[in-house]
């Protein structure tokens, strides 16, 4: 993946977490303290305009920028846990200029190991591990049935939002949601949606490369 | 010395904490603020952080006291930054700041290690006050 190719991923990820910014906060207001869909925006507006500053000289350090940039703007707790995710997902792009399907599931893998191991979240929980561990497995089981980028990509989209709507049926375990205890069931949890928000934007960014 | 940084959500909290804190430290003590975003917003800067912790250790070490939830993964986030040396000499206290800190920096200022003050800070959570 070249520099821009990398941004235009990124722009497509940014415009999809403003889009659904309203619908973000209105979640977090329910169970949460009504700043995520802010925060995210923040965030990534932040990250578009480091990456167009300066635009990364590979992927490796196009996702570090990423990682750097949320960990100072975000500000509530997506920011250390996406912050971390894409930090440790630069670790495993060294050397690699293109994404594909493997490179793509080795970078989901190290990202969710790293909210995991910053967080300490277990699926359960109800927080973005419930959408991202099953969107793992689908993309693993399609990927080993001879499954390319897109397919895999879009299986494992289908098993985020089936993850989110996992997530209204039970109560939060982590984060200020936790503090609702039982009254947080019924509500969909903010992290898992907005990790299925960004999981879609980067679906669409490959179908939309594919077809160009 | 050990030095001290305080982490909250908000700038104005965490240098108000130093404010009070360094009144009952030398002027030896380096306690340094690291609250809110850049732009002012509340929130936790893991960037901002890290800074904070280089700027606090004169070779000694680091205590730090934080506010609540993101702001601990923030500070786990920055200990990430910092290079293997500066991370094994940092300690987080798991303490209510304004109480913690003063605790922390009362015994710093006597030249106390980085156990004695983090055990100082972390027993202003039995404190009470009525």
């Amino acid at each position: 993946m070249s520099d821009n190719r990398f941004v235009d991923a990124i722009q497509a990820v940014t415009d999809a977490i403003n889009e659904n910014k309203d619908f973000l906060t209105d979640l977090d207001r329910e169970i949460g303290d009504g700043d995520h869909g802010a925060n995210m925006a923040r965030g990534f507006n932040a990250v578009i305009e480091k990456l167009t500053q300066s635009p990364p000289a590979d992927l490796q350090s196009g996702l570090k920028t990423v990682a750097m940039t949320l960990i100072s703007t975000v500000g509530g707790a997506s920011g250390p846990l996406y912050g971390t995710a894409f930090l440790r997902s630069s670790k495993a792009a060294e050397n690699r200029a293109e994404v594909d399907a493997q490179l793509a599931e080795q970078l989901l893998r190290t990202a969710i190991d790293g909210i995991e191991s910053r967080g300490g979240a277990v699926p359960g929980d109800k927080t973005m591990i419930d959408a991202l561990e099953p969107a793992y497995t689908a993309f693993s089981e399609c990927l080993n049935n001879g499954g390319d980028l897109l397919t895999c990509l879009e299986a494992s989209c289908k098993a985020a939002a089936a993850g989110v709507e996992y997530t209204k049926t039970i109560a939060a375990r982590k984060g200020r949601a936790s503090y609702l205890g039982d009254r947080s069931i019924g509500h969909q949890d903010p992290g898992a949606t907005s990790a299925t928000v960004i999981l879609r934007a980067f679906t669409e960014y490959f179908r939309n490369a594919e077809k160009a | 010395m050990v030095g001290l940084v305080i982490v909250s959500h908000s700038a104005k909290v965490a240098q108000g904490v130093v404010d009070i804190a360094s009144e009952m430290a030398g002027d030896e003590l380096k306690i340094v603020a690291a609250g809110g975003l850049a732009d002012g917003a509340i929130g936790t800067d893991a960037v901002r952080i890290s800074e904070a912790i280089l700027e606090a250790d004169t070779g000694e070490g680091v205590v730090v006291l934080a506010d609540l939830g993101s702001a601990i993964l923030s500070t786990d986030m920055a200990l990430e930054l910092l290079d293997e040396e500066l991370k094994k000499r940092v300690r987080i206290a798991d303490a209510p700041i304004v109480e913690g800190a003063v605790g922390a920096a009362i015994c710093a200022s006597t030249g106390a290690d980085i156990d004695e003050i983090v055990e100082e800070a972390e027993a202003s959570r039995e404190l009470h006050k009525l």
